[in-house]
């Protein structure tokens, strides 16, 4: 905390505020208190939050069953999973799936609602208000709500299908390994389209009106002024919508400890319900923050290999 | 006229996917659970207030009411001045150190929650904080700093500096400066973070489930789940636990749904 001052002084300053020559004096005066009030903040976020973060990273290189003493094992839980692990890899392979699917339904009903309801009527704004509203409701909740609507004997979607007479279709939406996941990303989508729709509509809404204007001169259909027009414009939303969904669809871990805790048979297990799973129901911690440090390297390069092609494109 | 009937169409089909469920949800708690799964669309044939009356009897749930409030309103209000506070003095300094301190917050939001759950566990497991209400507040608190820096930093940095200045020459403290100048004027983005705190922190599962095995210390969601196994298949009773649990999200919603949605927005990165 020493140099605290440096920076001011030599006027090095920051990419912040606009007006930053009007007072040197009154920034070099207050810089130390003004450290001060920020110390609180970061005592309780480092020892609560980093701490705990890289200690996780540090058990990532152990074994240990959360009682005994860790022992440091190097690699080798990292071997194992890149090597021998077939539970691993089907947890992988469900996990790009689920997240496959939520990030292109929800991008594009998000859009597609977004473009439909961006004037401000007042059926517009009535209907944003209700697709809005699943944000608000806590992932059990939606859970157990749509763990009836799944539900195979008596379930609201299966007695629909059966009173319209398609019982062929009637599932076991929540027990079968080929479809549950699926089952479970439709409620994700359900859950999160309203709030994406939102940051889409934000986005569009800034597009110049302008641009339809001289497309309509021109006589572009309402496709051509979406492909010329709406979705060059909105690349950088888009780009802000990925991020959002792609990371949502990491962490969608309430809905599935809700819904199936996994099963069956680890078919809607992804890699955060696997690592609660293997820490806290099979006591392999080390194993289980390994899983985290992969968590974490996907969701980064998931993130950068978006923006590259958005940025490509654009 | 595709355009148009598609339009309708999938509107009309999405909002019906959202209403419904609702419908059926609400109406259900008010019904037996055989008449739900029977008619789970049809207004309840004798409107019973029984499924309120033996959850609330059971007394349970009303524990993890006011656990859920103790925590949620401890957390926010925590949060906002800690991260008010940061994010002001962030603002107002202009050197590597502050920008150097605001990246570390920002580190926080491209950690998944997840990624941290056993360092966690081993931490507040010796620190003697499993089990207790204020373990839940400081993980709440921990983990939702860096979003509400990263918002609150944006706003205070907008702030112009002339307004401080007037205040500074008359020898006002950094203190009275935030206090008196920056949190007034900073009220509405003080409000979209208090929102998403609010909501995030309400529904939040994975810490609770995490750090809390007493019945008697769970939170709303932690409590769900336990109904969920408790009434395996009566779904009127687990209805009327979740009416009970989202009841006063929705009744904020619907009275401030413009702040609503411009608070849940701005805090999507962290929901």
């Amino acid at each position: 905390m020493t140099n605290i001052d440096t920076g001011a002084r030599k006027g090095t300053g920051t990419r912040s505020p606009k007006p930053v020559q009007s007072s040197t004096k009154l920034k070099r005066i207050h810089d130390r208190r003004f450290a001060l009030m920020i110390l609180p903040a970061l005592l309780i976020y480092a020892l609560f939050y980093l701490y705990p973060t890289l200690s996780n990273l540090r058990y990532a290189f152990t074994e240990w069953d959360g009682l005994l003493e860790p022992r440091f094992i190097g690699f080798e839980n990292f071997t194992r999973t890149a090597t021998n692990d077939d539970i691993f890899r089907k947890v992988l392979g469900n996990n790009i799936e689920f997240s496959f699917l939520v990030i292109i339904f929800q991008t594009a009903f998000s859009l597609i609602f977004a473009i439909f309801l961006l004037k401000n009527t007042r059926t517009s704004i009535a209907l944003r208000t209700l697709y809005f509203f699943p944000t608000i409701l806590s992932s059990v909740s939606v859970a157990l709500v749509w763990m009836f609507i799944y539900e195979p004997n008596l379930g609201a979607l299966n007695t629909l299908l059966r009173g319209v007479g398609l019982d062929s279709l009637a599932l076991s939406w929540l027990g079968s390994e080929t479809i549950t996941l699926r089952a479970i990303a439709f409620t994700q989508v359900w859950f999160h389209t309203g709030q994406m729709m939102v940051v889409y509509i934000a986005g569009l809404q800034q597009i110049p009106q302008e641009l339809y204007e001289a497309a309509e001169v021109d006589g572009a259909s309402r496709w051509q002024q979406f492909k010329s027009v709406t979705w060059p414009m909105a690349l950088p939303t888009t780009a802000v919508v990925l991020a959002y969904t792609t990371i949502q669809s990491f962490r969608a871990f309430d809905l599935i400890y809700t819904m199936t805790g996994g099963g069956p048979n680890n078919s809607t297990n992804i890699l955060v319900t696997l690592i609660y799973q293997s820490a806290f129901g099979e006591y392999r911690f080390g194993y289980a923050a390994s899983l985290s440090v992969y968590l974490v390297v996907f969701i980064l390069l998931l993130t950068w290999v978006q923006r590259r092609i958005l940025r490509t494109k654009y | 006229m595709f355009y148009k009937v598609s339009r309708v169409l999938s509107l009309t089909l999405f909002a019906l996917l959202i209403l419904v469920p609702v419908m059926v949800v609400v109406l259900g708690t008010f019904k037996g659970d055989l008449e739900l799964m029977t008619k789970p669309l049809a207004l309840p044939e004798q409107w019973t207030l029984n499924n309120y009356r033996t959850l609330i009897e059971g007394g349970q749930i009303t524990t993890n009411f006011r656990n859920s409030v103790i925590v949620t309103l401890a957390s926010v209000v925590l949060t906002l001045f800690l991260a008010s506070l940061a994010s002001f003095g962030i603002a107002r300094m202009f050197n590597k150190v502050a920008n150097l301190l605001f990246t570390v917050f920002i580190l926080g939001l491209t950690i998944p929650a997840a990624t941290s759950i056993i360092g966690i566990y081993d931490l507040f497991d010796s620190l003697g904080l499993r089990n207790t209400l204020h373990g839940l507040v400081i993980i709440n608190i921990a983990s939702t700093l860096p979003i509400s820096v990263f918002i609150l930093t944006a706003f205070f940095r907008q702030i112009p500096l002339e307004l401080y200045e007037s205040a500074s020459i008359d020898g006002a403290s950094p203190w009275r400066l935030y206090r008196s100048i920056a949190l007034p004027l900073s009220r509405p983005s003080m409000g979209a973070v208090a929102i998403f705190l609010f909501v995030i922190n309400w529904n939040d599962l994975l810490y609770p489930l995490l750090l809390i095995t007493q019945s008697d210390l769970k939170t709303l969601p932690l409590a769900l789940l336990d109904f969920r196994g408790e009434y395996a298949i009566n779904f009127s009773m687990i209805f009327t636990a979740v009416m009970i649990a989202s009841l006063p999200m929705v009744v904020m919603y619907l009275a401030m749904q413009r702040s609503f949605i411009a608070g849940l927005t701005a805090g999507a990165v962290k929901g």
